[in-house]
């Protein structure tokens, strides 16, 4: 078993500074890339590898960079790492910008120099102080190792990252919505055409990958993508975080197979309940995902197989439901969390989500009525796909609809009896 | 009106960005880290600085939770009531600090030393319950470890 995404780091000691990192061999890949290959030659290594964006979407990454303009105007393009991990329930990203900013960095220098970038930045979530730290010193040892800046490795490939820290909401971590923040302005979503690959940041050419994304890049460039495919247990390739919180015995983070199934990932690695909890469901992928049930453990943690469980793989982090926590609770807590971050930019969202966290509660506290279900079912339509902005609506009612098909009988138990049977 | 220290701050994001106005939310963060939270005057001393109105600073720094657009205490507790930190219990963390404090969310002590909120998940899911005072993170919480901790902030 291979780790190339966290084999350099050491849980509970300071990351690896440049001078061990390049010793490692951690600098080798963009060695490789900047004096052995062409722009073009790792776009097609990263499309043949079929590597899918981390951050939750799974949209290939290969295609993405292809959307770039063919032709060069001589303007600045831009390479944006989406660090504003802000999905409750998870917390892969952090353990990465934490335990390895080289990686991250080396990455960045790789994508940049296959899209043509000569600026980049880093939009990293507010909260990840000891991160912030540790990004920018990594970020001076790369500018002094002569990896960043003017003539990178006599190349004549320029490149300058910037640390922006960010000021909260959920929306900027939406490629969009976090190009405008980064702009200074408020981070409410664009519409989309142009996408960010024609009229990104600044109106320049730009590219929005996330943090485990590009910590592919090194390893990738180096080994070929029929390595990368090998990776994976189900012809999705690479290996893949996955991460498990709530009532098990050690809940935690762990870098496996992609398309280990959700069985390993609780039982194996997460050590399964604690004594005296039952398993009840699962949010796979961060509370914008769909629970999926006890009858779903087999199945293979990639982007295709939890889409036909009804779910999706979002960001691999999950949280468990367990028999002692309400349901009903459990979901009122991530609408309440959609609800404060929806942007207000339009109005399923806007005035859908309020709604919804008010017949929870009602539900929560005893005054819940008849009819209060049918309500949460039609909003789950009226903000599903197509009917919203930007993709937070649909996210948010994603355990919403799941939740209520999977414990109809728990939500009906609060109305009949007037009360949470949990309390 | 800005102060040199802040002014010198500003203008240093500034090398990162192509025109002052995107500095917005940086020079927000930066005058509020100087001064605890943005105020009317706040506001208008980073307008004009950035050449912007201060009707678009304003809706800009009333966009993001983590800009405060009033007075807030010396310390700030973030309780994280994410849904990790749910299951968790967060709810018992919050009921001892709030008892302790003698405030509830969205309030300050009387003599300005706490402010206490609360924060959407903080990223640390697999130590929950957590919360952060000021820059500082506290995970696994234990009611019991609360009081001390609440000790280390003046």
């Amino acid at each position: 078993m291979e780790y190339p995404l966290t084999e350099h780091i050491n849980p509970g000691r300071s990351p690896l500074g440049i001078d061990e990192y390049i010793r490692a061999g951690g600098y080798r890949g963009v060695d490789r890339a900047l004096k052995e290959m062409s722009p073009s030659d790792i776009v097609s290594i990263v499309r043949a590898s079929g590597l899918t964006g981390r951050g939750g979407g799974g949209f290939p990454t290969g295609l993405k960079w292809s959307f770039m303009p063919k032709e060069n105007d001589g303007g600045i393009r831009y390479l944006v790492t989406n660090a504003d991990e802000m999905e409750p329930a998870t917390f892969k990203d952090r353990y990465l910008l934490e335990g390895n900013p080289q990686l991250l960095i080396s990455g960045m220098i790789i994508a940049s120099f296959a899209i043509g970038a000569s600026k980049a930045y880093i939009f990293m979530r507010w909260a990840y102080k000891k991160a912030e730290k540790i990004i920018r010193k990594a970020l001076a040892e790369a500018y002094e190792s002569g990896y960043l800046g003017r003539n990178i490795l006599g190349t004549g490939f320029d490149l300058d990252i910037y640390l922006h820290t960010s000021a909260g909401r959920y929306m900027c971590g939406e490629e969009t919505g976090l190009l405008n923040s980064l702009e200074g302005k408020r981070g409410i979503p664009r519409t989309k055409p142009p996408y960010p690959a024609v009229s990104g940041l600044f109106g320049r050419p730009t590219v929005v990958n996330n943090v485990e994304t590009l910590c592919w890049m090194p390893s990738l460039v180096l080994n070929g993508s029929d390595w990368f495919i090998k990776l994976g247990r189900t012809g999705e390739g690479g290996t893949k975080l996955y991460g498990v919180s709530g009532r098990v015995r050690k809940p935690g983070l762990w870098e496996l197979p992609m398309g280990t199934t959700l069985r390993e990932i609780i039982y194996d690695h997460a050590g399964g309940m604690l004594d005296g909890y039952k398993l009840r469901g699962i949010i796979p992928g961060g509370a914008s995902s769909d629970f999926m049930v006890e009858s779903d453990l087999d199945t293979p943690m990639d982007f295709k197989s939890p889409v036909k469980a009804g779910s999706r793989l979002g960001t691999g982090t999950m949280v468990i439901l367990d028999d002692k926590t309400c349901p009903v609770k459990f979901i009122h807590n991530m609408l309440k969390f959609f609800a404060e971050e929806s942007c207000g930019w339009c109005t399923p969202c806007r005035e859908g989500l309020p709604w919804v966290v008010k017949v929870l509660a009602s539900l929560e506290n005893g005054t819940g009525k008849e009819g209060d279900i049918e309500i949460l079912e039609h909003q789950s339509w009226y903000m599903g796909p197509g009917n919203t902005f930007c993709a937070l609506a649909p996210g948010a009612v994603e355990p919403m609809q799941s939740g209520v098909k999977y414990f109809r009988d728990d939500f009906q138990k609060h109305i009949d009896g007037k009360r949470c049977p949990w309390r | 009106m800005l102060t040199d220290k802040e002014r010198e701050e500003i203008h240093e994001e500034m090398m990162a960005y192509p025109y002052p106005s995107a500095v917005c939310v940086d020079a927000l963060k930066i005058v509020q880290r100087h001064r605890g939270w943005i105020s009317d005057s706040a506001v208008a001393d980073i307008a004009s600085e950035l050449g912007m109105s201060a009707d678009a600073v304003d809706g800009i720094a009333t966009f993001y939770t983590r800009i405060y657009r009033k007075p807030v205490g010396r310390n700030i507790i973030l309780v994280c009531e994410g849904i990790s930190c749910m299951v968790m219990g967060y709810e018992p963390v919050y009921k001892h600090i709030s008892a302790k404090l003698g405030i509830g969310f969205g309030e300050t002590t009387t003599d300005e030393r706490f402010t206490l909120l609360p924060v959407s998940c903080l990223g640390d899911c697999d130590h929950a319950p957590v919360m952060m005072i000021n820059d500082d993170h506290y995970n696994n919480l234990d009611i019991k470890e609360i009081d001390a901790i609440l000790e280390k902030y003046v």
